[in-house]
């Protein structure tokens, strides 16, 4: 008989959680569909190619010449 | 105890659904456009057969739709279609930038504060209904599908302004 309130309690709080998911409008994608969102955006990816050799410390270990100091 | 726990239960995954409420849909009457407060002239549309676009900078199939709009207007106005295209950009120097790379004749308002399209909660963008003389939708467009779409409205403008 424990489990029975056990149980209620459980989908009680499963179904709050639900109540806290929301759609995105389809008006209020003006950020989401900008360019700098897709994940093949030139300027996103030339920022993640700095970040990472910069972190890395491997300038040119994607065969441009480079001291690999991270410096930059 | 049980029966008022299933109850919460049901409350709470009914208020889930009706925050997804339905859009309108054709044959119900179009909300009054001068109660939400929308930025520009709300021109007066008694009588009128009435395309209502839902448009956004942002949108890449507004930037289509936008001169088959303009080339319907031109067609069909002076027999009686009005165009009323509702912009949704946060900025509206955004709107600005769109209307000088896609002008338009029609009549162009902003709800700056989604107010009017929180009410018809459109599907997608962009969505067009188009009105009958009544201010019912007569029909409503889930995004443009370019010649498809076009086609669609002619047939149908030209069946209401018969």
């Amino acid at each position: 008989m424990k489990t029975r309130p056990l149980l209620l309690l459980a989908l009680i709080a499963t179904t709050s959680l639900l109540a806290g998911c929301v759609n995105v409008q389809p008006w209020e994608r003006g950020n989401l569909a900008d360019p700098t969102m897709s994940e093949t955006n030139p300027l996103g990816a030339m920022m993640t190619e700095h970040m990472w050799f910069s972190r890395e410390a491997a300038s040119g270990g994607r065969g441009v010449g480079g001291g690999g100091c991270g410096c930059n | 105890m049980k029966t008022k726990l299933i109850t919460l239960i049901v409350v709470q995954l009914l208020g889930v659904f009706l925050a997804a409420a339905a859009p309108l849909k054709e044959g119900d009457t179009f909300p009054d456009l001068t109660q939400f407060g929308l930025e520009g002239s709300v021109p007066d549309i008694h009588g009128k057969v009435v395309l209502v676009d839902f448009f956004a900078s942002w949108c890449h199939p507004c930037q289509e739709s936008f001169p088959v709009m303009e080339e319907l207007y031109k067609q069909y106005a002076g027999k009686g279609l009005v165009i009323i295209a509702i912009n949704l950009d946060k900025n509206k120097s955004d709107m600005d930038d769109f209307l000088k790379s896609y002008p338009a004749s029609f009549v162009i308002l902003r709800d700056a504060n989604n107010k009017l399209v929180s009410q018809v909660k459109i599907p997608t963008m962009p969505s067009s209904f188009l009105l009958d003389r009544d201010g019912k939708v007569h029909a409503f467009h889930r995004g443009f599908k370019g010649e498809e779409t076009r086609k669609q409205y002619v047939k149908e403008i030209e069946a209401l302004l018969k």
